[in-house]
């Protein structure tokens, strides 16, 4: 007979959630050169990510966080914040979920949107130091563009879909209802689904 | 004390009794098929009919009212199907085409019910209260002579909240409806009798009761319309073919009969521990509530919501530390949305999130109670460290 198996989780994400690495300690920011938040609580992910920059060189020397999720967006908090130190600010900003989960030694596909929130707080801190320290020329927003006109849903409403789970057209119709009027927007939506399927879970 | 085990989870499922493990294991060279007329048949054929016995008499139940089937979930899907039928023969669903139910069923019920909605049933869904009762006045309003059937569960399996099945059955019947009850997590943890609660069908687990996984009964009070769910077999008189789950059935009836016997004296010492469990929770750890009536509900069930952690990250922490419960977050479910129940209760989506349910048994003791007190604490204090939500003095304060 088996005995009670390893969690879901990888060993190294478990390591990360019994002893999560540089977390920040109570609530003063002002020692930092940039603070970024993203997510809500009320879908259960919220992450808050801040950078200390070396402003000769432009490379973050410092980066700690909180994390308000599960064991994986704990864990993935916790190894972004290592990921990062000596990094670049242009090198940092483009870390993207795909790489944060083979650092951990992979996710359950139903877990990688616990993910995705770590290196976007990571983005909104660089763009925050930017803004504060009058580059705001570099900073890089990360506009949706609308694709499906009718029904008003971006490419970031249907990179969440896929992130929720839509591996189909058919199934990002039922997320989103993008391409239920006109349904012009059918070839461009499904570049994008094949793109965010790559992108995130290498498919 | 890391070596030290702890499972709080039996509303999730629970241990073998001892005694149904003994009589299981004793049983397991018994293979003879029950429909079989020689002698390994009619050794088999007994002790399926003593088990029916044994379940009938729990639950003041008379012996041909109950249909072994496969699981509770399986009990559900039978009584809910009865209404696509839309043969004359069968339950007059055709002509009473309303089926209600409630916003905290087992995704069991409100699943079917879903596809039933699909197949042309007209569904309604009651409301609860902020301790999971159902509005009894909603019901009253929504009953009518298109209703063919209501179906409320009995206990509420995440939040424990209590039901009172016999006045719901009441005012079910005086318009002319039937009335089921999913009584998977009430049986065998308060007194069910069928006869006093008046319902025409009603559902029973084994695996919550001590008993195997894989074999739930389904009470058909004598005289209701019925229509199996399985085809194709004679057994259990024809209403759910498929040959019996023999092992099953045994190791149900010996878990019913071993709860005549224990339950009586348990649910005052369950009650004991979850008020130490929840005194001990308010005063050790702050901004947290309790979620599920005060009063009327299960012994052993505790659902805590704590504000700013997230419940699956308090599952494994606790997990590591040898203690078994469940969250009603939406990580651990694998959907993304938390729990059904505590939303229709009126539960913020965050403090459901943050909800972790502790459901104690018939071996859960004092001292499983004061380690978790001694483990959780610190738990949440970490959890409430390193999270965004939660700074001492203000939700949201870091938010700002």
């Amino acid at each position: 007979m088996l005995q009670a198996g390893e969690w879901a989780y990888s060993e190294t994400l478990k390591e990360h959630f019994m002893n999560p690495k540089n977390i920040l300690q109570g609530e003063n920011t002002d020692d930092f050169d940039g603070v970024g938040m993203e997510g809500n609580l009320q879908c259960g992910d919220q992450m808050m990510v801040v950078i200390k920059v070396d402003k000769e060189k432009d490379t973050i020397t410092d980066c700690q966080w909180k994390t308000y999720g599960c064991a994986s967006a704990i864990a993935s908090t916790s190894v972004l914040s290592e990921m990062v130190k000596g990094r670049t600010l242009d090198d940092a900003f483009h870390i993207s979920p795909k790489e944060v989960a083979l650092e951990l030694g992979g996710l359950p596909d139903h877990k990688i949107h616990c993910s995705v929130l770590g290196d976007k707080a990571l983005r909104a801190a660089i763009n925050n130091y930017y803004t504060r320290n009058g580059q705001e020329d570099k900073v890089k927003q990360e506009q949706a563009k609308v694709i499906c006109q009718c029904m008003n849903i971006t490419d970031h409403d249907i990179e969440d879909a896929v992130l929720e789970g839509a591996r189909t057209y058919f199934e990002l119709q039922e997320h989103t209802k993008c391409g239920t009027v006109c349904g012009q927007c059918k070839d461009e939506t499904e570049v994008l689904l094949e793109k965010y399927k790559h992108i995130h879970f290498g498919a | 004390m890391a070596d030290m085990k702890v499972y709080f989870d039996h509303n999730a499922t629970t241990p073998l009794h001892p005694e149904v493990k003994k009589e299981m294991i004793a049983a397991m060279e018994m293979f003879g098929n029950p429909s079989s007329m020689h002698a390994y048949g009619r050794e088999a054929r007994a002790n399926v009919e003593d088990a029916r016995r044994k379940v009938a008499d729990f639950i003041g139940a008379k012996e041909n009212e109950i249909i072994f089937v496969g699981s509770g979930s399986e009990a559900n899907n039978t009584v809910l199907s009865l209404f696509v039928c839309s043969s004359s023969q069968c339950i007059p669903g055709s002509r009473r085409g309303t089926i209600i139910t409630t916003k905290i069923e087992h995704p069991c019920v409100l699943e079917t019910s879903e596809c039933l909605a699909h197949q042309g049933v007209r569904v309604k869904y009651l409301n609860v209260d902020r301790y999971g009762k159902v509005d009894l006045d909603q019901l009253a309003g929504m009953l009518g002579d298109d209703v063919g059937l209501v179906s409320v569960m009995m206990a509420n399996n995440e939040i424990g909240t209590l039901q009172d099945i016999e006045a719901i059955t009441k005012m079910v019947h005086a318009c002319g409806a039937y009335m089921h009850t999913d009584a998977v997590q009430a049986v065998g943890k308060v007194p069910v009798d069928v006869r006093k609660l008046g319902v025409d069908f009603l559902t029973i687990s084994a695996h919550k009761i001590y008993g195997p996984k894989g074999v739930g009964a389904l009470f058909v009070k004598h005289g209701t319309p019925y229509c199996p769910l399985i085809r194709g077999g004679h057994q259990e008189r024809g209403r759910r073919a498929g040959t019996e789950n023999t092992l099953g059935i045994l190791g149900m009836g010996r878990a019913a009969e071993m709860r005549m016997i224990e339950m009586p004296e348990e649910e005052e010492r369950l009650l004991h521990l979850k008020q130490v469990l929840q005194q001990g929770i308010e005063e050790s750890i702050d901004d947290i509530s309790i979620n599920g009536h005060p009063t009327d509900g299960l012994a052993s069930t505790l659902n805590v919501s704590f504000t700013g952690v997230e419940g699956e990250a308090i599952l494994l922490y606790l997990d590591l530390e040898g203690i078994a419960v469940s969250t009603g977050s939406a990580c651990a479910s694998g959907s993304l949305d938390p729990s059904h129940v505590l939303l229709a209760t009126g539960v913020d989506a965050e403090l459901a999130h943050g909800s972790i349910r502790f459901s104690m048994g018939r071996e859960s003791s004092m001292q499983e109670v004061e380690y978790l007190l001694d483990v959780l604490p610190p738990i949440i204090q970490r959890i409430r460290n390193m999270s965004t939500a939660y700074i001492k003095g203000g939700l949201h304060a870091a938010s700002r």
